[in-house]
C-alpha cells in the first residue's frame, strides 16, 4: 500500500492529495498539464518539501508530520521527463552512479538485468551525448531501475520523445510492467500510454484528486471528465481466441463474447487489453445481420449522462465489461434509452493496446 | 640616454627584476588558492540561494570591479594599520601588522581579486540548474557527494576560468600593493611596480621585457581559458 497524504500551495492553486494506492502493478496519474501530477510524483519522491505530510510505502515511513527522510535515502528509482544523463559521465558510469552507493549486501543483480531488459549492452562505453533521445530514456530508466527501488516513479517519460521514439520505448515499458514486481507510479498526460501501461488509475484536475480506482473502471466512470469528450473509450480485458485463416482475421474473447479483428501474430491465449472509443460504439434495439459490423455484443444499460446538449454517453455491462457508446440525444429518445434496458451494441472498430 | 632595445634573453633580467617576479608568482599562487578555497562554497551558495539581500553581498563583492585600486589599498592600509580595527586585533593576539610584508599583500590580493574568482564559479553553478543534483539525489547522493560528483565537474570550466582570471588579475595588480606592500625587494616588490621603477629611470629596455612578457602570459592564460570554454560548451549544449 502506497499512502500519500498532504496539501502543498502551488502557484495558482492548492494541491491536496490524500491518496491510498496499491503497491504493485502499474498506477497511471493523469490530468491535463499543470493538474499538479508531476509534483504529487516529486512530492513522494522527497524533491518538493513538504511542511507537514504523511507518505508511507508498504508500511515505511518517508514522511511523518514534519519528520521526512531525505531523498537519497528513499528506496526510489526516478526517471524524469527528459532523461537527466550525467553529461560527464558516459553511459557505463551513468548507470554505477546509485548502485556504487548502496551497500553491497543491499545490490540486487538488477543492472544486468536491466542492461538486458533495455536492450543497452551495446552503448555501454558510448558518451551520453552519442546517444539518441530514446536511447537516453532506455539509459535512464535502466540506470533508476539498477537500484532494486522499492518504488519506481517516472514523469511521462515519453513526453519529450517524437512519435516513433515513443514507439520504441513502450515495448520495454511493458515488459518492465510484465516482467518486474516494481510498483510503478507513472505521470502521464497522453491517454495512450495509460490505457496500454495502467492497472490503477489516479485522475488529477486543478491540484485535486478526482478519481483513483482500477483503470477500466475509472475509463468508464459517467461522472468523471474522462468519459467524455473525444478521447473517451473503455479498456477491455480479453485474450486471444482463435486466428481465422480464411479471412485472416483474430479473434478475441472477453467476458460478453468475442471481437473479431485484423490478423495479429499472437499466440493463442495471450493476454490483450482492448481499447474502444466511445464514439465508435453505436447502439441498436435488434440485432442486425445485414450489416457489414462484425463485433455486435448484447447488453444492458448501466447508465447515461448527457455530453453538451445534443449527445449522451452510455456505459453498458456486457456480462460484467463495460463499454462506452456516445450517441445523440435524439437517438436515446428515440430508441427509449434507460437505464436497465437490454439492447445491441454495434463495435465498429476497437484497438489492441 | 636613448631606448635601447628590449632584450629577450636572461641576460637582460637584473636579479631584482628576477625577485620581483618570483615574488609576484608566489603572491598570485597563494591568493588564487586561498581565494577558491573560499570562494567555491561562498559562490555555490550564491547561486542556489533565495536570500533576500543576496545583491547586497553580491554588489560587495563586485566593488574591486569599479573601485580604483588605490581606494581599496588605502582603506586596507588603515584597517590593518597598527591603529585599525584589525590591526589593533592582530596585535593585541600577538600577531605582527600585516601593512609592508608579504601576508598583507595576500590578504589585499585576495580582496582585489574575490570577484574574478566569485563570478564565474557563481555563474558556473547557477548553470548547472538543479535538475542533475536532484537525480544524484534519487541514485543515493548526499549532499556533499552531490556538490563533489556532480556540482564541481559540472561546473569545472567555471574553475578554469575563476583560476586564471584571479592568477592573472592578482600579476597585474599595482595600486593595492603600492598602497599597502610599499615597495620592499623580495618581500613586497611586485612586477608591476619593478617595471614602474624601470620606466621611472629610464630604463626603457628592462621595462620592455617585463612588459612584454606579462602581456605575452596574459594572453595565453586568457587563450587558455576562451579556448577551454568553447570546448566545453560544445559538450554541453549536445546533451
Amino acid at each position: 500500500m502506497i499512502e500519500a497524504k498532504f496539501q502543498l500551495e502551488r502557484e495558482g492553486f492548492l494541491l491536496d492529495v490524500d491518496l491510498a494506492l496499491p503497491a504493485s502493478g502499474v498506477t497511471g496519474i493523469y490530468g491535463p498539464s499543470g493538474c499538479g501530477k508531476t509534483t504529487l510524483l516529486r512530492a513522494v519522491a522527497g524533491l518538493e518539501p513538504l511542511d507537514q505530510a504523511d507518505i508511507i510505502v508498504n508500511g515505511e515511513v518517508w514522511q511523518q508530520g514534519r519528520r521526512a527522510l531525505p531523498v537519497h535515502k528513499r528506496p526510489i528509482g526516478y526517471v524524469f521527463q527528459e532523461a537527466s544523463l550525467f553529461p560527464h559521465l558516459n553511459v557505463m558510469q551513468n548507470l554505477q552512479y546509485g548502485l556504487k552507493r548502496i551497500p553491497v549486501e543491499k545490490r540486487c543483480v538488477a543492472l544486468d538485468r536491466a542492461v538486458q531488459l533495455l536492450d543497452i549492452a551495446p552503448l555501454l562505453q558510448r558518451s551520453t551525448h552519442q546517444l539518441s533521445g530514446g536511447e537516453r530514456q532506455r539509459v535512464s530508466i535502466a540506470r533508476a531501475l539498477s537500484l532494486c527501488p522499492k518504488l519506481l516513479l517516472m514523469d511521462e517519460p515519453l513526453s519529450a520523445l517524437d512519435h516513433n521514439r515513443k514507439q520504441e520505448i513502450m515495448p520495454y515499458l511493458e515488459r518492465l510492467h510484465t516482467e518486474l514486481q516494481i510498483p510503478v507510479l507513472y505521470v502521464s498526460h497522453a491517454m495512450d500510454e495509460i490505457a496500454r501501461l495502467a492497472d490503477h488509475l489516479v485522475l488529477m484536475e486543478r491540484g485535486v484528486v478526482t478519481g483513483s480506482g482500477p483503470v477500466a473502471e475509472m475509463m468508464t466512470q459517467l461522472d468523471l471528465s474522462i468519459a467524455h469528450g473525444d478521447e473517451a473509450a473503455a479498456l477491455i480485458e480479453a485474450k486471444v481466441e482463435a486466428h481465422d485463416e480464411a479471412f485472416d482475421l483474430t479473434y478475441i474473447s472477453f467476458s460478453g463474447g468475442r471481437f473479431a479483428v485484423a490478423h495479429r501474430a499472437l499466440e493463442i491465449g495471450t493476454p490483450v487489453r482492448l481499447r474502444v472509443l466511445a464514439r465508435d460504439v453505436s447502439l441498436t434495439l435488434h440485432h442486425q445481420t445485414e450489416t457489414s459490423i462484425l463485433n455486435i455484443f448484447a447488453a444492458t444499460i448501466d447508465e447515461i449522462a448527457l455530453e453538451g446538449s445534443a449527445q449522451v454517453v452510455v456505459r453498458l455491462n456486457l456480462k460484467g465489461s463495460s463499454l462506452l457508446a456516445r450517441v445523440t440525444r435524439k437517438s436515446a429518445s428515440q430508441l427509449d434509452l434507460s437505464p436497465g434496458k437490454s439492447l445491441y451494441v454495434q463495435v465498429k472498430s476497437v484497438a489492441l493496446v | 640616454m636613448g631606448i635601447v632595445p628590449p632584450m629577450i634573453d636572461a641576460i637582460g633580467l637584473t636579479e631584482n627584476d628576477l625577485t620581483a617576479l618570483l615574488t609576484t608568482l608566489k603572491l598570485a599562487t597563494i591568493s588564487t588558492l586561498i581565494l577558491l578555497l573560499l570562494g567555491t562554497p561562498l559562490a555555490w551558495w550564491l547561486a542556489r540561494t533565495q536570500w533576500r539581500f543576496k545583491v547586497l553581498l553580491e554588489a560587495v563583492i563586485a566593488l574591486p570591479l569599479v573601485l580604483p585600486p588605490t581606494v581599496l589599498g588605502f582603506y586596507l592600509l588603515v584597517a590593518l594599520g597598527r591603529e585599525g580595527p584589525i590591526g589593533s586585533l592582530i596585535e593585541t593576539i600577538g600577531g605582527a601588522p600585516l601593512p609592508f610584508t608579504f601576508a598583507g599583500l595576500v590578504v589585499g590580493s585576495v580582496i582585489y581579486s574575490m570577484p574574478f574568482v566569485i563570478q564565474p564559479l557563481q555563474n558556473a553553478f547557477a548553470a548547472i540548474g538543479s535538475r542533475p543534483l536532484e537525480v544524484a539525489a534519487t541514485l543515493r547522493a548526499s549532499p556533499l557527494d552531490r556538490f563533489f560528483t556532480v556540482a564541481i565537474p559540472l561546473a569545472r570550466s567555471g574553475f578554469l576560468s575563476a583560476m586564471v582570471l584571479g592568477f592573472a588579475h592578482t600579476l597585474g595588480e599595482f595600486g593595492v600593493v603600492l598602497m599597502i606592500g610599499g615597495n620592499i625587494p623580495g618581500e613586497t616588490q611586485l612586477l608591476s611596480i619593478a617595471i614602474y621603477d624601470h620606466v621611472e629611470v629610464l630604463e626603457y629596455g628592462q621595462a620592455h621585457l617585463l612588459s612584454g612578457g606579462l602581456l605575452l602570459f596574459s594572453f595565453l592564460l586568457l587563450l587558455l581559458v576562451y579556448s577551454a570554454n568553447r570546448h566545453f560548451s560544445v559538450m554541453q549544449t549536445k546533451q
